[in-house]
């Protein structure tokens, strides 16, 4: 039975003051959450640039541009670190993007939906495996059992096995926006140009990458960016130990931005407290954030543009 | 055509629809004169005045002034061709608009007296005290039981007092006897008619005194849809039910009082939907005062 | 017969051009062979990756697994050292990792769809969350060093289980908002408006509706997040996981997240480091088993999410 509804008040039209409390409560926790995920970002910030902050006020600048890392002894070459991180990052690029690519392709054009049902999960295994094992793979395989075949003045610790296993370690996450991005591509583009007499292999190769190549830069921009960023694999397979001399060989060990700090907080004991080479540190953190921000602040803004053109 | 043919054919699909038409006067129908005129309604108590409604998504203007007042214990049809804001303007009745991003409703909407958009009213408890049936049967993925008994918990209800609740409900909505026995499975198992009827009976479970339903049969085939059509006959007894339809045949037989709205696109596309014309229903189909009515009602039926 | 010649003649030609050719589309099949090759490439040096691990962990995993998995590093012979701490270091911050960072994803999902959608604190916040879901994760360590261990120290005690577990938290946060803010987009309006319709406040549509029926997706999300704490060892590093010693001794439970603590993936970096063939095997070895154990975890997530995917 309907209730009552003659001489019906505003007051009647008023929820029960608990509920209303209950779900202003609510909202606001959700509200203070998503302030916390800000915050999260501000202190990353405000922690690398304070600590950098330090190191460049206190540093001598000549010892910026030095024969190598050697951070304990007051030498901080960042050209060493720089040109090893680049070369590793690079020669991952090297690996992950053809087999990243041509994965992708191969699923989003030519794999029959069984054989995707199971390769999509495969990939997203692929890119949980740890990056120690990855580390450890590099000098227990890749070099003795691989590199070691064909160059015999490589070094037990070197940048080219730190470089394929980092790629080895980015090819999940490149073929997978690619993927996206070639599914993005309209059916109609295909048809038309299957409808064209096109064979399959020209359709792809003529036009579904042509329209995909953005996304697909984006794919190997944010690559880049992963595998510059990638700590433990470096660390074990090439720049192990926490001083490197600047080399440009790929068959030399040599220090990263990110393995250089890995080897600074191990011996955190040691350096701790206000010394420089504890604040260099924060002086490599701020640059990779840096680095790794912009690369992949490029790569959304090409992902979104591309969503936002079919 | 017999009314028993005429009671299956299930036509939910109106036509795209514009109206040409001349900008026209504001159309303000007072329910009693047009009672008057009709001349066979007894005169029976108001539950809603709308006045001056405009309702905005964004900038853009989606239905315009539109005053009408809706009768207790009768059963008001909104039909009008797609897009002129039937269905819009329903979802004013219970502030459903609010959760529509952007959407803006303007005028005032005075229930029982107490204007509804004003600061000091909760919507919530609007929306308790007029339910609302949708289109497609939306129960939630629970078991019967709970499904019924969803609202009158948050209403707080005793725990003791749920079973008579639900089955009460349940019963109005003429679907008791099919589902006693499986009470506590899942909404899920039943047909989409049956799911609707369980849909109505959600609704009136929290005792509202008015139930607006947006096209609640386009989903159904025609013996469900005759069913629920029962049903709504037997509810206005007790509710005042406002059902938005594409159906005309449907709005004819159900329904005590019909409004038509249409819509006009400007010269940038934009539609924006109008009332037409507010009549007691058999002399909205018999005798349509505007020509844009009898277009529409002509169409359909010959 | 010559009237008939012409088009027989043409029906035939035609019959001939359309019919395969062997050998005609060579580039086109090596272009096909290329991709699958890559595919196998990209997919497959997971199956080498595990045969190359067992067969240098062997000695391992063969000849004494359980004295392996059931006792703690040793610096001393590589015989000695096992996982155990490891293992137990690592379910520890998993655990501070789950409980910090999917109460704070989940509500910062919701309030971006639920509450927010397209305002523009919204918009700061899933510009924020993109963006720290692209920071390497050594930056995290950074960040769990100077603040979690250090400013909070008195909530932490240092560089402890606690810190280190905050450290992952805000790791994986944007693994946990996004895919929550996914599964919370996939739950229909019907829904939503089904409850709003009998009068039930936003909290109460939220909590007894919404969330319920997001929950499956939103707790793959969750696994998948902690598969990927599990497994990571840099940030560790720099909040103090590297010595791979536990407090362990008298201590109970509870005292053990407030000391020294370590993580498996941080033991195998430790067991790298050391010289000779038998740290080796030791390496590769724990290798296996955090494979096995992040490979279940996440097959655990995928299985999830496709038992639970077509609810609507």
């Amino acid at each position: 039975m309907p209730q009552d509804t003659s001489d019906l008040s505003v007051a009647d039209l008023r929820t029960s003051a608990r509920r209303r409390a209950w779900s202003a409560g609510a909202r606001w926790a959700f509200a203070l959450a998503a302030l916390a995920t800000v915050l999260v970002s501000a202190l990353i910030i405000w922690t690398v640039a304070s600590g950098a902050w330090t190191f460049i006020s206190q540093v001598a600048w000549g010892s910026l541009t030095e024969i190598g890392w050697f951070p304990r002894r007051g030498l901080f070459d960042l050209s060493t670190l720089l040109v090893n991180s680049v070369q590793i990052a690079v020669i991952a690029m090297l690996v992950a993007v053809p087999s990243g690519f041509g994965a992708a392709i191969y699923l989003s054009e030519y794999a029959h939906p069984g054989v995707r049902k199971v390769m999509k999960p495969t990939l997203e295994l692929l890119a949980s495996v740890p990056s120690v094992v990855l580390g450890v793979f590099a000098i227990s395989f890749i070099t003795p059992s691989i590199l070691s075949n064909f160059f015999s003045e490589i070094n037990f610790f070197n940048k080219l096995a730190a470089g394929i296993a980092v790629g080895l370690l980015v090819i999940p996450l490149i073929a997978s926006i690619a993927e996206d991005a070639l599914r993005a591509v309209p059916v109609a583009l295909r048809e038309a140009s299957s409808g064209l007499g096109a064979r399959k292999v020209t359709t792809s190769v003529r036009v579904v990458l042509p329209a995909a190549m953005s996304g697909l830069m984006a794919a190997v921009i944010v690559g880049f960016s992963r595998a510059i960023g990638e700590t433990m694999v470096v660390t074990i397979a090439s720049g192990g130990g926490d001083t490197s001399l600047f080399n440009l060989s790929l068959f030399e060990s040599g220090g990263t931005l990110t393995s250089a700090m890995a080897a600074l907080g191990l011996g955190t004991d040691q350096v701790a407290g206000s010394t420089l080479a504890f604040q260099s540190l924060y002086f490599l953190g701020a640059l990779l954030f840096a680095i790794t921000l912009v690369l992949n602040m490029a790569g959304d803004v090409i992902v979104r543009r591309l969503q936002n053109r079919y | 055509m017999n009314p028993e043919k005429a009671l299956m054919t299930d036509e939910s699909d109106a036509p795209e629809m514009l109206v040409p038409s001349e900008p026209h006067p504001q159309t303000r129908i007072d329910v009693s004169a047009v009672a008057a005129m009709a001349g066979q309604r007894a005169a029976t108590e108001t539950v809603f005045e709308c006045g001056d409604i405009n309702v905005y998504y964004g900038d853009f203007l989606a239905l315009r002034d539109v005053t009408l007042d809706i009768a207790a214990h009768e059963v008001t049809a909104f039909i009008g061709p797609s897009g002129c804001g039937k269905t819009t303007f329903l979802r004013c009745f219970n502030r459903m608009n609010d959760l529509i991003e952007g959407a803006r409703v303007d005028g005032a909407i005075h229930y029982h007296g107490v204007n509804l958009y004003q600061d000091e009213v909760d919507p919530v408890e609007v929306r308790r005290r007029v339910g609302m049936v949708f289109q497609k049967p939306n129960p939630f993925p629970k078991s019967i039981y709970d499904n019924i008994a969803y609202g009158p918990r948050l209403a707080g209800v005793k725990r003791s007092a749920l079973d008579d609740v639900v089955e009460g409900s349940l019963t109005r909505a003429a679907l008791w006897d099919e589902v006693k026995d499986r009470l506590k499975t899942s909404a899920y198992g039943l047909s989409g008619g049956q799911q609707q009827r369980l849909c109505i009976a959600r609704a009136i479970a929290v005792q509202p005194d008015v139930v607006l339903m947006d096209e609640p049969c386009s989903a159904l085939d025609p013996i469900a849809t005759g069913r629920i059509e029962e049903l709504i006959a037997e509810l206005k007894t007790e509710y005042t039910i406002i059902i938005v339809t594409h159906n005309m045949q449907q709005a004819a037989r159900i329904s005590d009082m019909t409004a038509f709205f249409s819509v006009q696109a400007n010269e940038r596309g934009h539609r924006t939907g109008e009332l037409v014309e507010y009549a007691p229903t058999s002399l909205i189909f018999t005798n349509p005062d505007d020509p844009r009515t009898e277009a529409y009602i002509t169409g359909r039926v010959g | 017969m010559s009237v008939l010649t012409t088009p027989a003649g043409i029906a035939t030609g035609a019959a001939d051009a359309l019919r395969r050719r062997p050998g005609a589309d060579v580039a086109g099949s090596a272009f096909k062979w290329l991709l699958i090759g890559a595919t196998v490439f990209a997919t497959g040096f997971l199956a080498v990756l595990l045969a190359v691990m067992i067969v240098d962990g062997w000695d391992v995993l063969s000849g004494n697994l359980w004295y392996f998995l059931t006792h703690g590093f040793s610096q001393r012979s590589a015989g000695e050292a096992g996982v155990w701490q490891g293992i137990l270091g690592s379910l520890q911050v998993a655990l501070v990792t789950g409980l910090f960072a999917v109460p704070t994803g989940v509500a910062t999902a919701i309030y971006l769809v639920e509450y927010a959608q397209g305002s523009r604190f919204a918009r700061i916040v899933e510009l924020n969350i993109r963006n720290l879901a692209g920071v390497p994760s050594i930056v995290y360590g950074l960040l769990g060093l100077a603040v979690f261990a250090q400013t909070l120290n008195g909530f932490t005690g240092g560089t402890t289980a606690i810190a280190g577990g905050m450290t992952l938290a805000a790791m994986v946060l944007p693994i946990v908002v996004i895919t929550s803010v996914e599964a919370l987009k996939a739950v229909p309006d019907s829904l939503r408006e089904a409850a709003y319709g009998v009068g039930a406040t936003k909290w109460e549509v939220l909590s007894r509706q919404v969330l319920p029926a997001a929950l499956s997706t939103i707790l793959t999300g969750t696994v998948l997040a902690l598969a990927r704490a599990l497994g990571e060892a840099a940030p560790l590093i720099l909040v103090g996981a590297a010595t791979g010693f536990m407090a362990f001794g008298d201590a109970n439970v509870f005292e053990t997240f407030t000391g020294p603590y370590t993580a498996l993936p941080v033991l195998i970096f430790n067991f790298a480091r050391q010289p000779g063939a038998d740290w080796g095997a030791n390496a590769a070895a724990a290798s296996v088993i955090i494979l096995v154990l992040v490979l279940a975890v996440n097959g655990l997530a995928i299985y999830l999410r496709n038992r639970f995917e077509k609810q609507w």
